[in-house]
């Protein structure tokens, strides 16, 4: 229970602040259109009326929101002023995708209450455009503005129409039914399983949202939410008038024609700031691919990686952050994140790609990676590099121990962090905050230690002359292996290197036990705050989540932050 | 990754067009709206919509990902044969099923929603898809070896007992701890 506080307190403390003023507004604006201004409204709509002003307010305050968490260089330079205050707050950065998504699903929620309501509204005013009564108020209310058009109630005008005819007629209904469509589309393709399998359609479709926003300023253009003016209720007051309706405007009586007139559209104002914020966004993300980028060296390893080395004039980075790639010969829109795993005290920079689909796959040929003969360096394909972006990894050294979890592939940050750990040391007159390291890399095979393991090789080399051995301790764990493999590895058991990695610490097998590594660390270190960062499924993360808020023995605190694309 | 299955697609978008298009109807009638015929229709519509695309197919290339509880309606699914197999024939089902929606508003955007998902499907079957139920895997036969009454199935790499017995006094040397004592001779 110690940590929860640590890991989770902020994010509930935005949820629920988020919510308190989602309710207040949704209360707020139900409220405000029960005031006399739209008695007569509320005459033919009822309630229905502050039904739909409620969501419409909510959906205001949180397409404003839903813009601001995916402006990555914003939060970048966000992230970078704040962490000098507060390492919590920065943290929080992190979990700009979760918000966005909890965004996106309010704006669907109060989206259907709001249609639902508009519904009602619809069927009623044209029932009272129907019910033709010279005794029946909604039916005199609906004739207001005949003459002018312009000081009317009832926004069907006619009763030879029907309310799907008017809804597609009218500003209103034509571009609420447009950026609905744009909604449901968004949302079907943001699924999860379309997420992770067909990411461009995802990306492509979410370009759904210019339409939505356009369309979202343009819905209250109509004016098509009316009440009676500020100076009609002086003169005519509603809840005395409104049973006289048969004798308004005649000589002798002090009830003048109402007159009615539409609320002017507000929606421009809430989402105004956050769409210049994300154009500007855009603006500087196309500025950075840009700018040019060599590719110095290709490697070619095993386990179907390709390493790019590049260079780009004025490129600073952290440890463990990611730069999005473009190459404009495969695709002219496509732009995949990948990490950095080079140390920012080196002179290029470096991403390990791992070849899984179209895009790679493309690289890799482009790359010639099919070929044997070596290219010279104008034949390769020209990329566009945006980034570096902040991830946790970057906290890395303002913690005095660390625990670094990788899951296959998902060891490449900490590649960077670990080659930036021997850089500093290496440069002495570098005071290093971080003592110790705890480095686990599961993997469930054994290919795919190749490039990792020549690193861990060559730190393990420099750290045995400079008589460092306790600085980094790493565990491979081996997840998962075939019988004849095991058989190989029982014979070997005796041999000084390790037979899968050549390195001296030997490769574990099976899944580490959490609990006993956790409880060991926190014993080594009383008292120290631990960050534990993990680059990995989400399984592992509920574990490593779990078992950073239940040891807390001795005053040591884990901090838990994860990585994830 | 790879090329899209665009069926995936369009189950999704034909789902939630189904739970839009039977809500849309459910506000028809409850609210008595005129037409309140088309909103009856598109409460049923809605609802064999969603059971029909509540169980995902099995994808071409990759892990299919099953929705919770969809055994049942895959084997209710897979019963009819090539008329839920075949992509075209859900495409015109789909397509028929939206036009009743349009005759009133509150089943219009379920009857447009539903449209979109028709043309999805017809771009997954001029792309061949196809299908396929999502049946669980038959257990493979255990095997038992000759002296070993229940062996595990995947070893750890481990020397053989007379080593790992000689080794009592090394332990420090050992990659990890043995889980019971192991005594120097027994």
């Amino acid at each position: 229970m110690g940590n929860f506080a640590a890991n989770e307190g902020l994010s509930i403390f935005v949820i629920l602040v988020w919510l308190g003023i989602n309710v207040f507004l949704f209360v707020h604006f139900y409220m405000a259109f029960l005031v006399d201004r739209y008695y007569y409204t509320r005459v033919i709509l009822g309630h229905a009326l502050s039904w739909a002003r409620a969501p419409a307010a909510c959906l205001n305050f949180n397409c404003m929101l839903i813009l601001l968490p995916v402006c990555r260089n914003l939060l970048s330079f966000l992230r970078g002023s704040i962490q000098y205050c507060s390492r919590t707050a920065a943290r929080q950065l992190d979990r700009n995708l979760t918000f966005h998504k909890l965004v996106a699903y309010m704006i669907a929620l109060h989206t259907a209450i709001h249609i639902i309501a508009h519904l009602f509204n619809f069927e009623r005013f044209m029932d009272s455009q129907l019910m033709i009564n010279s005794s029946h108020l909604p039916y005199v209310l609906s004739q207001i503005g005949n003459n002018d058009n312009r000081s009317y109630l009832n926004p069907i005008r006619t009763n030879e129409t029907n309310p799907t005819i008017v809804m597609f007629t009218t500003i209103a209904g034509l571009t609420g039914v447009v950026i609905t469509l744009a909604l449901i589309l968004i949302i079907t393709s943001s699924m999860e399983v379309i997420r992770r399998s067909y990411f461009e359609v995802f990306w492509f479709t979410h370009h759904l949202f210019i339409v939505f926003f356009i369309g979202l300023v343009a819905h209250g253009i109509g004016r098509i939410v009316r009440g009676q003016t500020v100076e009609s209720v002086k003169v005519h007051d509603p809840v005395e008038c409104h049973s006289k309706f048969e004798t308004w405007g005649q000589n002798g009586t002090d009830c003048p024609e109402p007159v009615f007139a539409g609320n002017p559209p507000m929606t421009w104002k809430w989402v105004v700031g956050p769409m210049f914020l994300y154009v500007c966004e855009r603006l500087v993300r196309f500025y950075r691919s840009q700018q040019k980028v060599v590719i110095t060296k290709v490697v070619m390893h095993p386990s179907k990686t390709l390493e790019l080395q590049m260079k780009k004039k004025g490129f600073k980075m952290e440890v463990g952050q990611y730069v999005f790639m473009q190459c404009p010969s495969i695709s002219q829109l496509e732009w995949h994140p990948f990490t950095l795993t080079s140390a920012p005290e080196e002179d290029h920079l470096s991403v390990h790609i791992r070849i899984v689909g179209d895009w790679t796959q493309a690289l890799y040929t482009a790359c010639g990676g099919d070929k044997t003969v070596v290219l010279d360096a104008w034949t390769l394909p020209k990329v566009a590099v945006d980034g570096p972006f902040g991830t946790a990894s970057e906290d890395v050294f303002r913690y005095e121990v660390v625990m670094l979890v990788g899951a296959g592939i998902g060891v490449t940050p900490f590649a960077s962090v670990l080659k930036s750990v021997w850089y500093k040391h290496v440069q002495e007159n570098k005071n290093v905050f971080t003592k110790k390291i705890y480095f686990y890399w599961l993997c469930p095979e054994t290919q795919a230690f190749e490039w990792f393991a020549d690193l861990l090789q060559s730190l393990e080399r420099q750290m045995n002359e400079k008589d460092m051995r306790d600085f980094l301790s790493y565990n491979i764990y081996l997840t998962r292996w075939k019988d004849a493999e095991a058989a190989h590895l029982r014979v070997q058991y005796e041999a000084e290197d390790d037979p899968i990695t050549g390195l001296k610490q030997k490769t574990r097998y099976g899944k580490p036990n959490w609990d006993n590594e956790f409880s060991a660390i926190a014993t080594q270190h009383p008292g120290s705050k631990v960050g534990v960062f993990l680059c990995g499924p989400t399984a592992l993360a509920t574990a490593l989540g779990k078992q950073c808020i239940s040891h807390t023995e001795s005053g040591t605190e884990f901090i838990f932050n994860k990585e994830n694309f | 990754m790879g090329k899209i299955e665009w069926a995936m697609w369009a189950n999704e978008q034909a789902l939630a067009a189904g739970l839009i298009y039977a809500t849309g109807g459910i506000v028809g009638v409850a609210g008595q709206f005129r037409g309140w015929q088309f909103a009856c229709f598109g409460i049923a519509a809605g609802v064999f919509v969603c059971l029909l695309e509540y169980p995902r197919s099995k994808r071409g290339k990759g892990t299919s990902v099953e929705r919770t509880g969809q055994y049942c309606f895959t084997v209710c699914v897979k019963a009819f044969g090539p008329l839920t197999r075949n992509y075209y024939i859900r495409a015109f089902l789909h397509a028929t099923l939206c036009v009743p929606g349009g005759f009133m508003l509150a089943t219009v955007l379920g009857c447009v929603c539903l449209g979109i998902a028709s043309l999805i499907y017809l771009t997954a079957a001029i792309h061949g898809e196809h299908w396929e139920p999502i049946l669980p895997r038959r257990e493979p036969p255990k095997r038992v070896g000759d002296s070993i009454k229940e062996p595990p199935q995947n070893p750890p790499p481990r020397p053989p007992p007379e080593l790992r017995r000689k080794k009592a006094d090394k332990l420090e040397a050992a990659a990890y701890d043995n889980p019971m004592s192991v005594t120097v001779s027994e």
